[in-house]
């Protein structure tokens, strides 16, 4: 098993016909993922790569494919209405990949969506993979900009705020011939739909997942949270990193939300936090699948 | 984005926030008659106030000997001195570095009779995803000290995104604020004046420190923003054609705007090694793999998930304009990004450049053996990482030698 998605799950891709969502939708066809609906209003009717039918709004999709993930390519300014679209035509799982999304917009999002069954990953997030079996990881379930390739299939969670900081993690645990129940990306914003403690539950309660790694940043208090969690409640071995021990305070370290402000959100805090729960803390970013590894 | 004080006090005023009387000056001779037009109108005292970017500017000292970046000044000839005297000087606070910033601006304004000064903000409360309008007492001082000395003087109120501040939370906080009687009611519309500000504008951070009890005409008590910083969520700019307008360059370190044109996100620190990373989350993790062997890193630099080689140029001219740079580290996880396309703009760049400093390239992912193939065959002088500690240990060791 694995969490949040499965080889089986049948996606869609708003924003399919943009030159991002175009690519990457073709690069998870190619990783084999059921990639089944397509929607950009006004090019309903027609077909992605000669495949993939084009729907004008998602409720149209879900309803022809039964699709039940969504990830969403969709510029800024109409990258909110799209996640509430989705939301409405009830699909389960939608992973914003859209970076630079005005914080206010997800404010509003985060407040429509509350009680809602939808659960959202990211905005400004890689993504989730399910690696697959196949030649490098291939027949998993890819949802936005993760390289496939890197991937391997087995037994460790990867939860991240930073995507080229999960890409490193997964490879170092590939190299090391040890393969990924699912990674998830959960995006560099301040606002955003599921938080590391979301991530850790889902894989805490996941048989197939044995050990977790845990990427953090600078800024907010999401990291303390899980680290609190993780004390009570976590019953596998987790390896933690927090980026941002020489982040100048004040500063915006391109993520909207990597800032620490009022002395709060140090990485310092952070990793005493984790510490503190039991979580192994790696030292550098390089030894981040070595920290984990040493612990199961 | 940060804006000015007077910026940020004419959207406030639009929002119904009362601010004292005044307006901005660039010159002596509009700094006179801005402050001849104060004093005709029947005020006592006008405050000259510098306006750049920083904190700290009343206990500010100038370049030129000055002391105090703002002053309030009982006569005409007074204020036009202290004008002259600003204008154009560097003034250094404990917020610009010792480099300082050039005051071009001035806001000249009605000195208020002050009785009590409060402190009102308005950010976003991560937690919970909500706007929270956080009031206090104890106005005038530094926020974090009263937070960290004294919590409960500190009071905090959620507003719900479907429905917006409402009046009745806004005299919480003005009761909170100690504001009664007549005072209740225009301390109330004031806060709620703030939070529109805030909201509309997509602000990060509207602050009004102090917010002041004032002795109107009459001796009847108000209730004025005297002081007011805003910063706005740059992700929201583009709705916002005014407030884009009120960027000032001048306040802005020249390399970062220039990285901005190329949409590169660079940030300058202290050290010598620079470095040149895909990604934000790696670029934060390479600075601190560096400082882990021993380095100290120069700068911060995001090259984004799809950088052209034309970007890799103008982000290598970037860092090497920093004169404290000693040494390059290259670190690229070339997820979607393709290693033999980087590669090729590392080569142009250093050739462009003419660089002769120690350069250390990592690079790994997708078409990696191509790049590192290119890198080799260009005969340049570049020192491979195989692993980002293995990076890290090489510049810094370069850097030694």
């Amino acid at each position: 098993m694995s969490i949040l998605v499965t080889p089986q799950t049948r996606v869609l891709v708003q924003g399919i016909t943009g030159a991002v969502g175009a690519r990457h939708a073709q690069l998870s066809l190619a990783y084999g993922t059921q990639v089944v609906a397509g929607v950009t209003p006004g090019k309903g009717g027609q077909r992605f790569e000669q495949k993939v039918p084009i729907f004008d709004t998602v409720a149209q999709a879900v309803a022809a494919t039964g699709a039940t993930a969504s990830a969403i390519f969709v510029p800024p300014a109409f990258a909110a209405d799209a996640i509430l679209e989705a939301a409405d035509a009830g699909v389960a799982l939608v992973v914003c990949i859209t970076e630079g999304i005005p914080v206010n917009d997800m404010v509003k999002v985060k407040r429509a969506l509350a009680g809602a069954s939808t659960r959202l990953i990211g905005p400004n997030c890689p993504g989730v993979v399910t690696p697959g079996e196949g030649k490098d990881s291939q027949g998993g379930c890819r949802i936005g900009i993760a390289p496939g390739y890197i991937h391997k299939k087995g037994h460790v969670g990867v939860v991240s705020r930073s995507g080229t900081l999960t890409y490193e993690a997964v490879w170092q645990l590939t190299c090391r011939g040890v393969g990924q129940s699912t990674c998830v990306g959960i995006g560099g914003d301040p606002v955003n739909g599921t938080s590391h403690l979301d991530v850790l539950k889902l894989f805490n309660d996941d048989p197939e997942t044995h050990g977790i790694i845990m990427i953090g940043e600078i800024g907010g208090a999401a990291e303390e949270e899980a680290a609190a969690w993780i004390k009570q409640h976590c019953r596998k071995p987790v390896a933690g990193f927090i980026a941002g021990a020489t982040a100048p305070p004040g500063r915006r370290m391109g993520h909207a939300g990597a800032i620490i402000s009022g002395g709060k959100g140090t990485a310092a805090a952070k990793i005493a936090a984790l510490r503190e729960a039991g979580v192994a803390v790696a030292e550098t970013p390089s030894v981040m699948a070595e920290t984990l590894l040493r612990r199961m | 984005m940060n804006i000015h004080e007077y910026q940020a006090k004419q959207l406030l005023a639009q929002y119904g926030v009362v601010v004292p009387s005044g307006g901005v000056v660039t010159t002596p001779a509009e700094a006179q008659a801005m402050a001849e037009k104060l004093f005709a109108g029947g005020v006592s005292r006008v405050v000259v106030k510098s306006q750049i970017h920083a904190g700290g500017r009343g206990k500010g000292v100038f370049k030129n000997g000055v002391q105090g970046g703002v002053k309030v000044c009982a006569s005409l000839e007074e204020a036009v001195t202290r004008a002259e005297a600003m204008l154009g000087q560097v003034l250094v606070t404990k917020q610009t570095g010792p480099e300082g910033r050039r005051v071009s601006k001035l806001l000249i304004e009605a000195a208020s009779a002050i009785k009590r000064e409060l402190y009102l903000a308005v950010l976003l409360d991560r937690g919970v995803s909500r706007p929270v309008v956080m009031a206090s007492t104890e106005g005038g001082m530094d926020i974090e000290e009263v937070a960290a000395k004294t919590p409960e003087r500190i009071f905090k109120e959620t507003i719900d995104p479907a429905v917006g501040m409402l009046p009745y939370q806004a005299r919480k906080v003005a009761t909170a604020l100690g504001l009664t009687g007549d005072l209740l009611g225009a301390g109330a519309k004031l806060i709620q004046g703030v939070f529109k500000t805030w909201w509309e504008s997509d602000a990060a951070l509207v602050e009004i420190n102090p917010l002041c009890v004032v002795e109107g005409p009459g001796g009847k008590e108000a209730t004025v923003a005297v002081d007011a910083k805003i910063g706005l969520d740059d992700n929201s700019l583009y709705r916002h054609k005014d407030i884009q307008a009120m960027r000032d360059l001048a306040e802005e370190a020249p390399l970062e705007t220039e990285a901005s044109r190329h949409e590169l996100n660079y940030i300058k620190l202290d050290g010598n090694i620079a470095c040149l990373v895909n990604g934000a989350g790696l670029a934060m993790a390479t600075m601190d793999i560096i400082k882990h062997y021993g380095g100290n890193p120069a700068n911060f630099l995001d090259v984004g998930g799809g950088a052209s080689k034309e970007q890799v140029t103008a982000a290598f001219r970037i860092i090497l304009s920093d004169p404290n740079v000693r040494a390059i580290l290259v670190n690229i996880f070339g997820g979607i990004m393709q290693c033999d396309i980087i590669a090729t703009g590392i080569v142009a760049a250093v050739k462009e450049t003419g660089l002769t400093l120690p350069l250390v390239v990592r690079l790994e992912g997708n078409n990696v053996g191509l790049g590192k193939q290119i890198l080799k065959e260009s005969g340049l002088t570049i020192i491979s990482g195989d692993s980002m500690a293995d990076a890290a240990e090489k510049v810094v060791r370069a850097l030694a030698n």
